[in-house]
């Protein structure tokens, strides 16, 4: 195995995230503080608390999953589709490096700077909201867990886009509203019966409700579910990253 | 004779649409030879590349570098090969030794400063060392991408045409960087528009023409076998036609009737030119000057090509 290459592309992508920190770190976190002022002080103190917990609280699992699945998106669909761009892939395509290699190379640091994102919102948020953690290592494994999978699909977005447009399509067009209407700032139970059923259809409502459930110890599916959703996403993702890489497509002439 | 470092048989790429790139190509590249590749646009010459150096995937026949096959064996393979593209593709905001260095270890290669600062310093760009690409004028991007190739010592260089948008000075510049790495051994396959390029610098010359290779001979050899040599006889007076006398001659007038060119086989037993000058006195015609000159492998190119497209 070569591993010296994984690393080379490992820290070639950190180094570029650490290049435009004020995009990659500050933005994120000046947007998770502005809805925790918006969300939290302003509109949660005025809501009732949902299953035991203050809103400003219950919303920061949703908010920290809200980035990560587009962080993990937009930093591994942006890697594999900037060499592709400028035509530097040449380098990687020609070089002694499997599939494989290539992949934990770069689906690597997205989920790293997902999870470092994540991380840091999730300090963020102890300066807005009184916050205590039930389950921190189940905490830590949904988030490494859903980081690497959403990166996974990240850089099948990056490999199968033709434009920049493509490559904000999907995270714009799909991500974001699932997220939104995946329970992140809402229970499931709250919603009228018809709409809790079609709720279950939204694969991040299983995301959220895992990462809920590390958070407070009550979740809207089972836990599970949730284990066995994120289990199916990341077999689909690398299922498609296997079949991209032994077909060429859009990838090797 | 020693077992070719590249060896091609059958090689086939098709495309979906039912383009053949490559139809069926037979090559053998021996170790510490320059072997140039030309052909018109489209000949397939970037597409053989790629599929040697595992950019593109081969869809039938067998490519083996260093007698290892490039897609069961592709680490071993691919280990030998450094590639230097026709675009200049650099990441724009990297320093030229970090990028250096990140080629270097795609290939797996333990972090050798020593060697790549070597490697900067043989292609001038040592004072350049830490500057950005972005910064980077044309001919520096190319050395920056041949530094690229090199980074991991490889045995075989495909240089994609190095020197196509780049000045005549530095185009000689870089003629010195390949005689260089000849010297040490490498072994380097250039494509190149530039005929003059191949017949300066090239042991062999392999010509491909719709995808297929039509020849594939040593550069000297070609130039006798083809070669077509003329004489220029610069006249006294004008004439205004070849004179009926002269008509068993292969003559041509030029120069607005001051010159006549009488082009000769070389590798005929006699050129004919004293008989040619005895006839020129007898018609009458005076000859100011004499001189003669080698057609260019530029002509023999075109000749081939031609030839093959009429057939």
């Amino acid at each position: 195995m070569n591993l010296t290459a994984t690393l080379v592309i490992f820290r070639y992508e950190m180094k570029r995230f650490f290049r435009t920190i004020l995009q990659s770190l500050v933005s994120p976190i000046i947007s998770t503080s502005l809805y925790f002022v918006v969300f939290g002080a302003a509109i949660g103190a005025r809501m009732e608390e949902i299953e035991g917990t203050s809103y400003g609280a219950f919303i920061v699992p949703g908010l920290i999953m809200l980035t990560v699945l587009t962080q993990s998106i937009s930093n591994a669909s942006f890697g594999i589709y900037f060499p592709k761009f400028i035509g530097t892939i040449y380098e990687i395509l020609s070089a002694p490096v499997s599939s494989l290699e290539i992949v934990i190379g770069y689906v690597g640091a997205a989920a790293v700077k997902a999870l470092m994102i994540g991380l840091i919102i999730l300090a963020t948020s102890f300066l807005f909201v009184p916050l205590s953690i039930a389950h921190p290592v189940w905490m830590l494994a949904f988030l490494v867990m859903t980081c690497i999978c959403f990166a996974m699909f990240g850089f099948i977005i990056g490999i199968l886009a033709k434009n920049f447009e493509q490559l904000q399509l999907v995270p714009l067009l799909v991500v974001t509203p699932l997220v939104f209407l995946g329970g992140s700032f809402y229970s499931i139970s709250m919603l009228p019966p018809v709409w809790q059923t079609i709720s279950l259809f939204n694969p991040v409502v299983y995301l959220v409700s895992g990462f809920r459930w590390s958070f407070f110890g009550v979740a809207d599916v089972p836990i599970g579910l949730s284990l066995l959703a994120i289990a199916a996403f990341t077999a689909l993702a690398f299922g498609t990253i296997w079949w991209i890489f032994k077909t060429g497509y859009r990838i090797r002439d | 004779m020693a077992a070719p470092i590249v060896s091609i048989s059958n090689l086939v790429k098709a495309y979906a649409g039912g383009f053949t790139a490559l139809d069926g190509i037979d090559l053998s590249i021996q170790r510490g030879e320059i072997l140039a590749l030309l052909g018109p646009n489209g000949a397939g010459k970037t597409t053989l590349i790629s599929t040697i150096c595992g950019i593109a995937t081969p869809s039938s026949g067998a490519i083996r570098v260093g007698g290892y096959d490039v897609v069961e064996d592709f680490r071993d393979a691919r280990r030998m090969i450094g590639l230097v593209p026709q675009e200049l593709t650099l990441e724009p905001f990297e320093k030229v030794r970090d990028t250096v260095r990140f080629s270097r270890g795609l290939f797996g290669k333990p972090r050798d400063d020593a060697y790549l600062d070597q490697v900067l310093k043989d292609l001038s760009l040592w004072d350049k060392r830490d500057n950005k690409i972005v910064t980077l004028s044309g001919g520096m991007k190319r050395r920056v991408l041949i530094a690229k190739a090199l980074s991991h010592e490889p045995d075989v260089l495909f240089l994609d045409e190095p020197t196509a948008g780049v000045d005549v000075e530095l185009r000689r510049d870089m003629w010195r960087v390949v005689e260089a790495l000849k010297a040490k051994g490498t072994t380097i396959i250039l494509t190149t528009h530039y005929i003059e390029e191949a017949e300066a610098i090239a042991d062999r010359i392999a010509v491909i023409n719709k995808g297929q290779i039509m020849l594939v001979e040593e550069t000297a050899a070609l130039m006798d076998r083809m070669g077509r040599k003329e004489a220029v006889i610069d006249l006294a007076a004008p004439l205004s036609a070849i004179p009926e006398a002269l008509h068993n001659y292969d003559l041509s007038l030029a120069g607005d009737g001051c010159q006549l060119i009488y082009g000769y086989d070389t590798s005929a037993e006699r050129t004919g030119i004293r008989r040619l000058l005895n006839d020129l006195e007898a018609a009458g015609i005076t000859m100011r000057d004499l001189s003669t000159r080698q057609s260019s492998l530029e002509e023999v190119f075109v000749k081939l090509v031609h030839a093959e497209d009429a057939a």
